[in-house]
């Protein structure tokens, strides 16, 4: 009895999602990067050289476009290029609120500034994730200590579930997720020699998808148990659940176990019936057995019918950004009703039937899934719910 | 190609730290995938790296490892015929 | 009466000793990690050859579930136990390495095989394939052990029932100075066991 009262107690409290921002080479908002995608435009470029590596693709921001819209906001020059655009995409968010020793912040990243290793000057201290997010923390004068989520590519969604269960659990009232990975030789190499770099932009679920297309971004979002913040435009995160395949370290499941269990935990809590679902946002990193791995797992469900799209190849692959940037288009598609053609995709290239997005199409959207499976087998499902 | 398979069989020990494994212990025709060595493919990615690092050859098309990666026998045979150092 | 939770077990690895529930259990001093947790793998009669190729994180993290989790584990049941781990460093130890593997342009090889091991939640990942545990997992980071929030977010696990038992605590190492605390929370009906 104890433990039901406490349950419902827990699941009694909403949490929203009211904010939100991000930080892409499309745009330095939510306003110009969904007018970018309406338009088709992808951030992906093509690059000749970045030391060792020859040629490749990349989604990579402007670097004197991000020094000139961080200069309104501090004459400081001691940040790196990943922190300026970690404070421009809190920025706009954040004065909309007051920020108490009941505000939770969360930071999502998998590599943070990685790159400052590459200068044998600097100290190894100046890599450590904590000390990232302390700067940030410090900068906007948050008094609770930074959560950092560091889950490989589930990072970003994972980071919105850690919100809403710490807020019902009684141990914040409210939080600001924020998410962000740079393109780096690090990285760029790693996945190389993993042979698991696409050649051409990439392609999530076509018949010649052949590996991730990098890229970098930084994201943002608000979320709320205070009822009187919560207006029209806000989504409710209903449910949530994060479950490791078990199964290898750097493949997916074959059979998408950890996936499927991720999003049945999810629907159990939200108590909805996956008829009511409208659009899933999934992962599709291009790779051959993730995006097998995805429609496996949605066939299983019986969700494949349901209309689905990867941003990857909009985005590239964000790494620790991508869960939270992609969640931030997905409310922008509630919002708008509004789905978005799933580019790079052609010709149905996944062995299980899904319904890729083919074209933009006005939906009504009042509940989406955003999911992400990555590194360490982990997978992780959110749902949400529009508030009108 | 004696001396080759010798010391492949010690490298292979030594980048994929299999530790309770001796030289003596691998035969030259034993499978190194699945019921033989139990490598997976994130050894097969390594072997492609000892193959461009040792031997100077570059293997892009990750298929083709399947067969040159079949035992020490056909890894010794591949090396020997297109080794650029 | 309230719901409460308990620590049903706990292992700290540290200064080349294990520490089983308080009773020190293997000791060997003045040796780099990599031959103590060879030799902790050996006494504790470990048989699960893929512990050496792990980087030193997921050895450590290793040896420590696996001490916790042996009793733990039911063969052949679905185990819904969560790792929930957190660090300060998270995978510096083996990012310092790989990005060895990438400065020397003269010898530029990129290993793969140290590139997986480059996010710290790989040895939840490792634990996860060990014991067939397809349950919740998170990784964090954080300046110092922060129990409060492993609580809050454990305890929270276990009143959603999205876990029946979480394992969790704190996995840091850096260039030989490490440290495991990890213990296993459950809800109060098992108490019983724990008394045994």
């Amino acid at each position: 009895m104890e433990a039901k009262s406490r349950l419902a107690e827990v699941m009694a409290k909403n949490v929203y999602i009211t904010d939100t921002n991000c930080i892409t080479p499309l745009g330095f908002d939510v306003a110009s990067n969904w007018e970018a995608l309406l338009k088709g435009q992808s951030g992906i470029q093509r690059f000749e050289k970045l030391g060792m590596l020859k040629s490749f693709y990349a989604s990579v921001v402007n670097s004197d476009e991000i020094d000139a819209a961080f200069a309104p906001i501090s004459n400081e020059n001691h940040f790196t290029k990943l922190e300026k655009m970690l404070i421009l995409a809190l920025a706009p968010i954040i004065g909309n609120y007051t920020i108490t020793n009941k505000t939770a912040f969360i930071f999502s990243t998998t590599k943070g500034n990685i790159e400052l290793l590459e200068d044998k000057n600097n100290t190894v201290e100046a890599a450590h994730l904590a000390v990232l997010a302390k700067k940030i923390s410090s900068f906007f004068g948050f008094s609770t200590e930074p959560i950092v989520v560091s889950n490989a590519c589930v990072s970003g969604v994972l980071a919105i579930a850690v919100a809403k269960r710490m807020i019902q659990a009684g141990a914040y009232d409210n939080a600001f997720v924020v998410a962000g990975d740079a393109v780096s030789e690090f990285v760029l190499s790693g996945f190389n020699s993993f042979q698991a770099m696409s050649e051409v932009p990439c392609k999530p679920y076509d018949e010649e998808r052949n590996g991730v297309t990098l890229g970098e971004a930084t994201a943002a979002v608000y979320l709320t148990a205070i009822g009187t913040e919560v207006r029209p435009g806000a989504v409710k995160v209903i449910g949530d659940g994060a479950v490791n395949d078990a199964n290898h370290i750097s493949g997916p499941s074959r059979t998408g176990e950890g996936l499927f269990r991720s999003i049945e935990s999810a629907f159990t809590e939200a108590g909805m019936a996956k008829e009511k679902l409208d659009y899933i946002s999934a992962h599709g990193t291009a790779t051959l057995y993730n995006d097998e791995m995805e429609a496996v797992a949605f066939n299983r469900l019986g969700i494949n019918k349901v209309s689905v799209n990867s941003l990857k190849g909009f985005y590239g692959h964000t790494l620790g950004a991508s869960g939270l940037l992609e969640t931030v288009i997905a409310i922008e598609s509630t919002r708008n009703n509004q789905l978005i053609a799933s580019k790079g995709f052609a010709k149905m290239g996944v062995s299980q039937p899904i319904s890729v997005i083919t074209k933009n199409e006005e939906k009504e959207i009042n509940c989406f899934l955003k999911t992400a499976s990555g590194f360490g087998g982990c997978n992780t499902a959110v749902l949400f719910e529009k508030v009108v | 190609m004696e001396a080759l398979k010798q010391e492949l069989k010690g490298k292979i020990i030594e980048v994929l730290n299999l530790e309770d494994i001796a030289v003596e212990e691998i035969n030259d025709n034993d499978a190194l995938f699945g019921d033989g060595l139990g490598l997976d493919s994130i050894d097969a990615l390594e072997l492609i790296v000892l193959l461009d690092k040792d031997y100077g050859i570059k293997l892009t098309d990750p298929k083709a490892g399947k067969s040159i990666f079949q035992s020490v026998e056909t890894m010794a045979s591949y090396i020997t015929e297109n080794r650029t150092k | 009466m309230q719901t409460k939770n308990y620590i049903s077990g706990h292992c700290v690895i540290e200064n080349n000793s294990v520490m089983v529930n308080g009773v020190k259990q293997f000791e060997l001093e003045h040796v780099p990690f990599s031959e103590f947790a060879k030799a902790a793998y050996k006494n504790f009669n470990m048989d699960y050859p893929k512990f050496f190729k792990m980087d030193n994180l997921s050895k450590l993290a290793f040896l420590a579930s696996e001490i916790i989790l042996g009793s733990k584990v039911k063969e052949g049941e679905d185990n819904n136990i969560a790792l929930v781990f957190a660090n300060k460093s998270s995978s510096l130890d083996t990012d310092v390495k790989y990005q060895g593997s990438i400065a020397d342009k003269e010898n530029y090889f990129p290993s793969p095989a140290v590139f997986v091991y480059t996010l710290p939640n790989i040895c939840i990942g490792e634990i996860s394939i060990r014991h067939k545990l397809q349950s919740e997992n998170a990784f964090f980071v954080f300046e110092d052990f922060n129990a409060e929030f492993m609580t809050n977010y454990a305890n929270g696990l276990l009143a959603t029932n999205k876990a029946d038992k979480v394992l969790c605590g704190w996995v840091e190492y850096y260039q030989e100075n490490y440290k495991a605390i990890l213990y296993m929370v459950e809800k109060q009906g098992d108490l019983n066991i724990i008394k045994k």
